[in-house]
C-alpha cells in the first residue's frame, strides 16, 4: 500500500492503522456494489444478447472475460472494466499537466503519463502577444521563449490525430507555463474528472491544478494577466522576476503538497476538499510541515477518513 | 544420490514428489515503477518491475501496430552461494530474457498499445532452482499491477524426473542432479502452453506424466496469483472510496 511513502510505525500505530484499514474495507464493501475482477475472470452477463464489450474485456468461448484488474461497470448494453492502477487514458477536454521533454518543428512534446508523448502544436496555442494570426517562421524559431525543455505546462486534450498521436491545445489564459510551485505525480485513478480542475485556495494564496493524468500542480497564486500592450507585458515580466515568493506562501505550498502526497500514499481519492481538510487538520493539531509525512499524522489521516466515510454513509441512509 | 527416499517417499527437503514449495506474492514493491511484484517459491526470490506502456526510447524499434515488449533478466551477485561475478550480458541471462519476453508477449494484448514500449525488469534476489518460473510468475503479477491488458494469466512451474519419480518444482539440489528439468509456462484458463523447455532427455512415456505434473503446478500458482490480484484490487478500490 505504501508505495511512495515509508513510515516506521510503532506497535500502537500499527494496530490503529490496521483497524482503520479494516473499517475502510468494511465500509467499501457495504457501499460499492461493483463487481471486482482480476485478469482472465469471466464477467457474468446472464446470457444477454447484444452485449457490447468495452475496455478491459475480451471474449473467450463465447464468454466475456476481463483483461485487466478492476471494477466491472455497465452502461445499458455496454460492459467494461474500469482499471485502477494503470497509465492515464486521455479523453477529449481533459485538463492535464505535463512536462516538456522535446522541442520538434512546430510542436512541443510532453510527458503526460500516457503510453506515448503528447503533442502540443504551435498553432494550437495562443501567442503571448495575444494577436490571432498565422504562425510565421520567426514564431517557430522563438518557440523556446514560450516553453523550454523541462517546463511544466497545463493544457487541454484536443483529441487523437489520424495517426494515433495525442494532440493538446492551450487556447486560453488559464493554460500555459506553470512556475513557482511543485509538481506531484499520483496514480491517475485517484483523480476524478470534475467540472473544476483549477482551484484558487485563497486562504493559502496557492493555486492547485488537479490534472486528470495524475499530475498535480501546487504553486503560487498568479493573477490572470489581461492582454494589454506588449510593452506592458514586458515590464510586468520583469517585475515578476524581481519579486520572489514570500516565505509564508512557500510554506503553504509545501503544506498543500504534503497533503497531496499523504492522500495519494494512503490511496484515497484526491479532491480539493480532502486536500484542504488534511492541510487544515495538520495546522490545527500543530503538525509541522516536515512531520506531515511522519507516522503519527499518517495514522491520524487514515482515522479521520474513516470518520468522514462513516458520517457520509449515515447521511446517505438517514 | 537418493533424491527420493525409497522408504518414506519424501524428497531431500521433506516434500512429497507432487508437492510444491511454499509460494508467496506481493504487489507494489518498487515505488516508481508502473507495476511491480515480488514472488517467492520456497527459497527462490524474484523481484519484477514493469515500466510502461511508454514512449519508445529507440525510435527505430517503434512499431505502428503493436507495443514493443522488452525484458531484462539479471541475477544479483549475492543470489547464489559462490558469489560469482556475473556479467550482465552473459549467455544464460540473455537466453532467459528472451524466453521470458516471448512468453509474456504471447499474453499481453500488444495491439491495444500501438507505438509504445513495455519494459519488464527481473532481478533474482535468491536463487534456489526454478528462477525462470519464478520470474514469469512475478512478471505476470507486475504486468497486472501496471494495468496492462492480458489475454490470460501466464504462470510457470518446473517439473523433473529423478529416481524414477516425477517431481514437481525442483529446487537447486534436484535441478543440478543432471536429470531432466521441464519448465512449462501456461495460459491457464485458455488451456494453452506458451513455454516448454527441457534440459536432458526423457522417454516419451514419462514425458507426458512430467508435463501434466508441471501443468498442475501452473494451475495451482494461477489460483494463488488470482487471489493476490483480487485482494489487491479490492484494497485499492476500498481505499479510494466513492
Amino acid at each position: 500500500m505504501m508505495r511512495e511513502l515509508h513510515v516506521s510505525l510503532n506497535q500502537t500505530q500499527k494496530v490503529r492503522l490496521q483497524a482503520a484499514f479494516q473499517h475502510l474495507s468494511d465500509i467499501g464493501s457495504q457501499a460499492s456494489s461493483g463487481l471486482l475482477v482480476s485478469v482472465s475472470d469471466t464477467i457474468p452477463v446472464n446470457n444477454e444478447d447484444g452485449i457490447l464489450k468495452g475496455h478491459g474485456t475480451s471474449e473467450r468461448d463465447g464468454q466475456v472475460v476481463a483483461t485487466v484488474c478492476g471494477v466491472v461497470e455497465r452502461v445499458n448494453k455496454l460492459v467494461y472494466v474500469r482499471a485502477l492502477r494503470a497509465r492515464y487514458k486521455p479523453e477529449v477536454g481533459d485538463i492535464i499537466v505535463g512536462r516538456v521533454i522535446e522541442i520538434a518543428p512546430k510542436r512541443w512534446k510532453l510527458e503526460i503519463n500516457f503510453s506515448q508523448d503528447a503533442v502540443l502544436m504551435l498553432q494550437s496555442m495562443n501567442l503571448p502577444d495575444g494577436i490571432q494570426r498565422r504562425r510565421t517562421a520567426v514564431d517557430e524559431l522563438n518557440m523556446r521563449t514560450i516553453f523550454e525543455e523541462n517546463d511544466v505546462i497545463c493544457a487541454e486534450v484536443r483529441g487523437f490525430q489520424h495517426d494515433g498521436s495525442l494532440h493538446l491545445q492551450a487556447r486560453s489564459q488559464k493554460y500555459g507555463k506553470l512556475e513557482r510551485g511543485q509538481l506531484l505525480r499520483v496514480p491517475a485513478y485517484l483523480v476524478k474528472r470534475r467540472k473544476q480542475h483549477f482551484h484558487d485556495l485563497e486562504q493559502y494564496g496557492v493555486d492547485l491544478i488537479l490534472g486528470c493524468n495524475g499530475f498535480i500542480w501546487v504553486g503560487e497564486h498568479v493573477v490572470p494577466a489581461d492582454n494589454e500592450m506588449v510593452e506592458d507585458q514586458e515590464s510586468t515580466l520583469k517585475d515578476k522576476e524581481q519579486s520572489y515568493t514570500p516565505l509564508e506562501i512557500r510554506q503553504n505550498i509545501c503544506r498543500i503538497a504534503n497533503s497531496v502526497r499523504l492522500i495519494s500514499a494512503l490511496g484515497f481519492a484526491i479532491s480539493v476538499d480532502a486536500i484542504i481538510d488534511t492541510a487544515e487538520a495538520s495546522k490545527s493539531s500543530n503538525v509541522d510541515i516536515k512531520d506531515m509525512l511522519g507516522a503519527e499524522f499518517y495514522v491520524q489521516t487514515a482515522e479521520r477518513e474513516v470518520q468522514k466515510r462513516i458520517s457520509l454513509l449515515k447521511k446517505k441512509r438517514g | 544420490m537418493e533424491y527420493v527416499n525409497p522408504l518414506t517417499g519424501f524428497r531431500l527437503d521433506g516434500r512429497r514428489p507432487n508437492e510444491m514449495r511454499q509460494i508467496r506474492g506481493e504487489i507494489g514493491v518498487v515505488a516508481k515503477a508502473d507495476g511491480s511484484a515480488l514472488f517467492e517459491m520456497g527459497n527462490t526470490k524474484v523481484i519484477a518491475a514493469v515500466y510502461g506502456p511508454r514512449e519508445v526510447q529507440n525510435k527505430g524499434q517503434q512499431m505502428d501496430g503493436q507495443a514493443l515488449v522488452r525484458c531484462e533478466y539479471s541475477m544479483a551477485n549475492f543470489s547464489t552461494g559462490d558469489r560469482a561475478r556475473k556479467s550482465k550480458g552473459d549467455r544464460r541471462s540473455t537466453e532467459i530474457s528472451l524466453v521470458i519476453r516471448q512468453t509474456m508477449e504471447a499474453s499481453i494484448l500488444t495491439h491495444l498499445m500501438p507505438r509504445s514500449q513495455i519494459d519488464i525488469f527481473l532481478q533474482v534476489l535468491q536463487a534456489d532452482g526454478g528462477t525462470r518460473s519464478a520470474c514469469i510468475n512475478a512478471a505476470t503479477l507486475a504486468l497486472a499491477d501496471a494495468g496492462i491488458p492480458m489475454r490470460d494469466l501466464v504462470t510457470s512451474c518446473s517439473a523433473g524426473y529423478l529416481c524414477s519419480t516425477p517431481l514437481l518444482d525442483l529446487n537447486y539440489v534436484e535441478d543440478s542432479a543432471g536429470g531432466p528439468d521441464v519448465t512449462v509456462g501456461t495460459l491457464v484458463k485458455m488451456d494453452k502452453v506458451t513455454l516448454l523447455q527441457m534440459d536432458a532427455k526423457l522417454p516419451i512415456e514419462m514425458f507426458t506424466d512430467v508435463l501434466q505434473l508441471a501443468i498442475e503446478g501452473c494451475k495451482a500458482i494461477a489460483n494463488y496469483i488470482q487471489e493476490v490480484l483480487l485482494e489487491n484490487t479490492k484494497k485499492l478500490e476500498c481505499m479510494r472510496g466513492s
